[in-house]
């Protein structure tokens, strides 16, 4: 571990020098206030100041589309298992990302381990960059604690104005530094500027819902039969499109494609959504979660109960990209505050400490 | 984007033959199934596999036969789907490929020596059919063993003659029930809950094993909590969609719990406080 500079003029050079060797991809923007993680060759590119983009990078961890086995049935059930990957280096990934990423890591790494989630993250590379200020007003990082960079990289990279300050965090991260030959040391100033920095941020970030996260595993127990999934339900559209944004969900459902001689194909994993009404459907045609309200009060437990009861981690990182996505309107930090109201003061009252950020 | 093989994967499938096929109702077609290799599956009663079909798909079914048949296992597979709709098409001699065995099963080893009341409904014969030819088949190791069956009509009777075996048992106390009777029925009508205040039973000594439709266990854990059997000795068998068999994909998931990994087997008292999971 260990801090080095890199001179912003330098940036494009070393973008350069990284694409020279495998495929780079970073945030891209892609119209009014949305960016993507794409390729790039060139850091004109990339958006380095940028609001969580539309896809978190679990795409390239576990790709919406991915063939787990390759099938011959001319002679029988024969069939090969496969894993398809990349080497890449990721690069300007916020710490909520990150963050999402080590739970896809501890899902896949659970056994019994996912072989194809664990090659292909170790051909990833993350580089990171701090995020200074707040991206927009949907964002619950501080609630969450995934606002300050805490590894999960391999070089976590700060804004400091005309310069970079990089953490190398692992060897990796420090052979990608040093074949470039573009960083220089950092000095007892650069250390300041980057402990003022953090100052400041500390007091820009700060608890966006007013509760406790280790509140919530509780709260979310005793507000099971709260009003708010209702409410929340009746709005909802069961479209998908919070699972699909969200960086730690990992659902997902198994198909055949076979060829046009339908003899050979391929078995594939593709992403699923417990917003779907079938999704927890079974062959007698009980439906578990069958009202949507159900449904949503699911997901919302898959980010701060279960998970926590689980491996005692929160599977919300505070992106806010399911609040920013939602065609009805339903807002992650107000549900939880509505919950949290309806739980401890049916009576009505402000929630205590609430940081009024929005 | 590159591409490598691999050996470990867990959705590898094994290949298996059909040795044996039989239609038991218009909807329920029993296969016995075995491994590539004389292989064994070596799984445990309650446990259950994912069978698979390329091009079709695959699906969770559980396993009907008792692991002391090493050599072969039988699968009772009703036609709702794809899936099942493929597999009900083949016969002796076609293959079918195997991903398992997957899941906690029944406790057999806690099992020893006590007292069994053992009720099915429906298709909750199939899972239910490997723990009770398990204990059959090992029949000094266990204490009173109670057989309770309940389906809808004498025409859905799954395994009539083994049933009829069961039921002239001296080893055994059997009863069984059908929802509809017909004309040619002499036995019980009504639900399989009447049946439960007819058994005499030791609580302390007993467990109950409940395998049925999820509308089943609701008013037999009643009727078996008020014959006082401790919740703890109340065994269920949860149906759920276990599509990945892994505990990754989410569509078996009961809270915090993955059906397939976690049970599919549970004790009463392990799950009764979770909403929707009964």
């Amino acid at each position: 571990m260990d801090y080095k500079i890199l001179q912003k003029g330098n940036l494009d050079n070393f973008i350069r020098a990284l694409s020279s060797n495998m495929k780079v991809v970073a945030p891209v923007k892609r119209g009014y206030d949305s960016y993507s993680f794409e390729e790039v060759k060139d850091s004109r590119d990339i958006a380095l100041k940028y609001i969580p983009t539309i896809l978190p990078p679990k795409k390239y961890f576990m790709p919406q589309h991915e063939t787990l086995i390759e099938y011959d049935t001319t002679t029988g059930q024969k069939m090969q298992a496969v894993v398809e990957f990349e080497k890449m280096v990721l690069f300007g990934v916020h710490t909520c990302d990150i963050a999402g990423i080590q739970c896809l890591d501890i899902v896949f790494s659970d056994r019994p381990r996912d072989i194809n989630y664990l090659i292909r993250r170790n051909e990833i590379l993350i580089i990171g960059i701090e995020c200074n200020v707040y991206c927009d007003s949907f964002a619950n990082c501080a609630m969450m604690d995934t606002h300050m960079p805490s590894g999960g990289y391999d070089i976590m990279l700060t804004d400091m104005g005309d310069y970079f300050i990089a953490d190398i965090h692992t060897q990796a991260g420090e052979d990608l530094i040093g074949v470039s030959g573009l960083f220089g040391e950092a000095e007892g100033r650069h250390h300041k500027e980057l402990e003022t920095l953090r100052s400041k941020k500390r007091e820009i970030f700060i608890n966006e819902v007013g509760i406790d996260r280790n509140e919530l595993p509780g709260l979310f127990l005793r507000g099971f039969d709260a009003k708010v999934w209702n409410d929340i339900g009746n709005r909802c559209l069961a479209c998908g499109n919070c699972t699909n944004v969200c960086p730690t969900c990992y659902c997902f459902d198994v198909d055949d494609i076979p060829n046009l001689d339908l003899k050979t194909g391929k078995r594939v994993r593709i992403w699923d959504s417990c917003q779907s009404e079938p999704f927890a459907k079974i062959a007698g045609g009980e439906s578990f979660r069958k009202e949507r309200s159900d449904r949503k009060r699911h997901r919302f437990n898959r980010k701060f109960k279960y998970p926590v009861d689980r491996n005692n981690h929160f599977f919300c990182t505070g992106c806010g990209r399911c609040s920013r996505t939602c065609m009805a309107k339903i807002n992650l930090k107000e549900t939880i505050r509505v919950l949290y109201q309806e739980c401890n003061n049916p009576a009505g009252g402000q929630v205590p400490g609430s940081a009024g950020h929005e | 984007m590159n591409k490598i093989t691999i050996n470990n994967s867990s959705y590898e499938i094994k290949r298996a033959k059909i040795i044996k096929s039989r239609k038991l109702t218009e909807t329920e077609k029993l296969f016995e199934v075995s491994l590539f290799n004389g292989e064994s599956l070596d799984h445990e009663p309650g446990q259950f596999i994912e069978a698979s079909l390329f091009g079709a798909g695959e699906a969770p079914i559980s396993i009907a036969s008792s692991p002391t048949r090493r050599e072969s296992f039988e699968l009772c597979v009703r036609a709702v789907g794809k899936f099942t709709t493929a597999m009900h098409r083949l016969d002796a001699g076609d293959e079918v490929g195997i991903r398992g065995p997957f899941g906690k099963g029944f406790p057999v080893r806690t099992l020893f020596g006590k007292d069994l009341l053992m009720i099915a409904g429906g298709l909750g014969i199939a899972p239910l059919r490997s723990l009770i030819n398990f204990v059959m088949d090992n029949r000094r190791d266990f204490g009173k063993v109670d057989i309770l069956l309940g389906c809808k009509t004498p025409q859905n009777m799954l395994f009539g003659d083994e049933v009829e075996k069961w039921s002239k048992r001296m080893d055994v106390n059997f009863n069984c029930s059908v929802d509809r009777g017909s004309d040619e029925w002499a036995g019980n009508v009504g639900l399989i809950t009447s049946l439960i205040p007819g058994v005499t039973l030791i609580p302390d000594r007993t467990f109950a094993v409940v395998v049925g439709p999820p509308v089943m266990y609701r008013f037999v854990i009643k009727e078996l909590v008020l014959k006082n059997i401790p919740e703890n000795q109340i065994l269920v068998s949860l149906e759920r969609h276990m599509k990945c068999g892994l505990g990754k994909c989410g569509h078996c998931q009961i809270h915090s719990i993955y059906c397939c990994q976690d049970g599919p087997v549970f004790p009463y008292d392990q799950i009764k406080d979770i909403k929707g999971a009964i």
